[in-house]
């Protein structure tokens, strides 16, 4: 920002011609990202092979072929469709999480600024409470407080665990779009909501119909964040029991004899898919404040 | 005192069938509290290596040096962008297998850092990539005619930065700092998965002895929530009491 002003070569940001806005879109890949890819690929590789214990010299090669042990950079390749299979089963399950809070988060942030006083505190005080205890402790109390079956008139529907992991990743994102949808309704200007009261518009169309369609350019970038944020989240499904990719990872590890010299590979492997799943949706949520931060 | 407590937790117990084993059986109370102990210790340490990471890394952000700068960004993007479950066990059963392994007290082999160690690392790391983004966009909002006259009264770098610019950003940065300080309290959960016996993994054996469930998950509930309250109180506090007038979130009051 500073050397705008400081380089004496350029004119003061205020003689340059309008720009137009930079596109919105997915962040475009530059050689940085491709640099950064491969700096990322040679570090997992190398680590692999450094890990790999030193071979005894082989007399043949054909005892070569038998004996040695796999790399860790073979048995990433060879496992990959599975933990990718288990990557994917994370992302169905943030994004149902995401979709059950979002709904279930605007009703509760609609009823914090309820004008009911009751509605209003129970809202207030069920956020709060979402909000503010471990997400892993969290999914323990959804798996363990939802039975594994409803009877619902002699119809008997089961609830498998991934569904009430979903239900336990739901419920911090419940608060949480709750307290944004606050925070975004409480910084629409008064002068909105008397304009609508005089023009007649009742409260549930003032919110409907004004208040709510601006929060929603308010509310998309932390909305995002919280997306990345519960998909990073998704993982603790596995220390409740919920087969997905760290589970598989860790059953990957044992079906290659347990050697302690993977696990930095395997695990590597994982926060790499994550990485590359989470690192575009960071780039294009801080695109999307800086465009925003410009027009307001 | 201890005999009332104990009572009270039976006839609780026998009139209501809510089973709090924490109040009369001595063994899940002390089991309790060292979870607790423990909840505590992990987060205050975090928390101080985390400040001291943020700290430090927002300062080399702004360095002349382009690795350094590089660099920084490079471990703010890892770290901000993977699940920090992943990188405790990276960090645990990764890199703890390759380290080399020292004899303990009693003799035996045992590895080089314990489990309580990596947690405290990995979590530090964790919250400390969020810490450095926080105090940049506080530095970033310090005026930058406040710098250059504290360069004209002869400060150096390091100088401007520590009596100058981090005194202004703190106070601009402390709402956001206090959110990812409640995170990280919050994440220090996840060091269950590592068998630290951090309040989660108690209150998970306390359940799995006693068979009760819902009171200790509500219990576990209520005492992370009173935990972050204590720190949003302090931190609160501290907010205040640092307000200069017409200075970031607190001003003018």
């Amino acid at each position: 920002m500073s050397d705008a002003f400081a380089s004496p070569g350029r004119p003061m940001a205020v003689l340059l011609p309008p720009r137009a806005p930079e596109p919105i879109g997915f962040p475009r890949l530059t050689w940085r990202h491709g640099l950064f890819f491969v700096v990322a690929a040679v570090l997992i590789a190398s680590m692999a092979t450094a890990q790999t214990p030193p071979a005894q010299p082989p007399a043949s090669a054909a005892e070569a072929l038998s004996t040695a042990p796999a790399t860790p950079f073979s048995v990433i390749i060879k496992w990959s469709p599975l933990l990718l299979k288990g990557f994917a089963f994370n992302i169905v399950i943030s994004i149902a999480a995401m979709t059950l809070g979002t709904v279930t988060g605007v009703i509760l942030g609609l009823g914090q600024i309820s004008v009911n006083p009751i509605v209003r505190k129970v809202s207030w005080f069920l956020t709060q409470f979402f909000r503010n205890s471990p997400w892993l402790v969290l999914l323990f109390f959804a798996m363990f407080m939802i039975p594994f079956q409803f009877n619902i008139f002699g119809v008997i529907m089961p609830f498998p665990d991934w569904v009430k992991a979903i239900i336990g990743f739901a419920l911090p994102v419940m608060a949480n779009v709750s307290e944004l949808l606050r925070g975004a309704i409480r910084s629409i200007p008064n002068g909105q909501w008397e304009a609508a009261t005089s023009l007649g518009f009742t409260r549930t169309q003032t919110i409907w119909q004004i208040v709510l369609p601006q929060c929603v350019k308010r509310m998309l970038p932390p909305w995002m964040n919280l997306y990345s944020l519960i998909t990073m989240a998704t993982v603790l499904a596995s220390v409740v029991g919920v087969t997905e990719m760290l589970t598989l990872t860790a059953q990957v590890h044992a079906a290659e004899g347990g050697r302690p010299e993977l696990f930095a590979p395997l695990y590597g492997f994982a926060g790499f898919c994550f990485f590359l799943y989470c690192y575009p949706i960071g780039k294009l949520t801080q695109r999307l404040e800086r465009r925003f931060n410009v027009k307001t | 005192m201890e005999g009332a407590v104990a009572d009270f937790g039976r006839s609780l117990y026998e009139s209501t069938g809510i089973n709090l084993t924490i109040l009369y059986d001595e063994f899940d109370q002390k089991r309790f509290i060292s979870g607790l102990g423990m909840t505590i210790y992990l987060s205050s340490l975090s928390l101080i290596f985390s400040l001291i990471i943020g700290i430090v890394g927002a300062w080399a952000q702004g360095s002349p040096s382009r690795v350094l700068r590089y660099s920084i960004n490079g471990f703010i993007t890892v770290f901000r962008n993977t699940p920090p479950l992943v990188q405790i066990f990276f960090f645990y059963f990764g890199l703890g297998a390759i380290l080399p392994r020292v004899e303990d007290a009693d003799g035996m082999m045992g590895p080089l850092f314990t489990n309580v160690q990596w947690a405290i690392f990995s979590l530090s790391l964790f919250a400390g990539a969020f810490n450095i983004e926080i105090f940049r966009s506080g530095i970033e909002a310090v005026p930058n005619s406040t710098k250059e006259a504290a360069t004209a009264l002869g400060y150096t770098r390091l100088g401007t930065y520590r009596h100058i610019v981090l005194p202004l950003a703190i106070r601009v940065c402390l709402p956001a700092l206090n959110n990812n300080l409640v995170n990280l309290l919050k994440t220090t959960s996840l060091a269950y998965a590592i068998a630290v016996p951090e309040i989660t993994y108690v209150s998970k054996q306390i359940w799995t002895d006693s068979q009760n469930v819902p009171t200790m998950m509500t219990l576990l509930l209520i005492t992370y929530v009173s935990l972050v309250g204590v720190l949003v109180f302090v931190m609160n506090r501290w907010e205040r009491s640092l307000a200069i007038p017409g200075y970031g979130q607190g001003g003018g009051k």
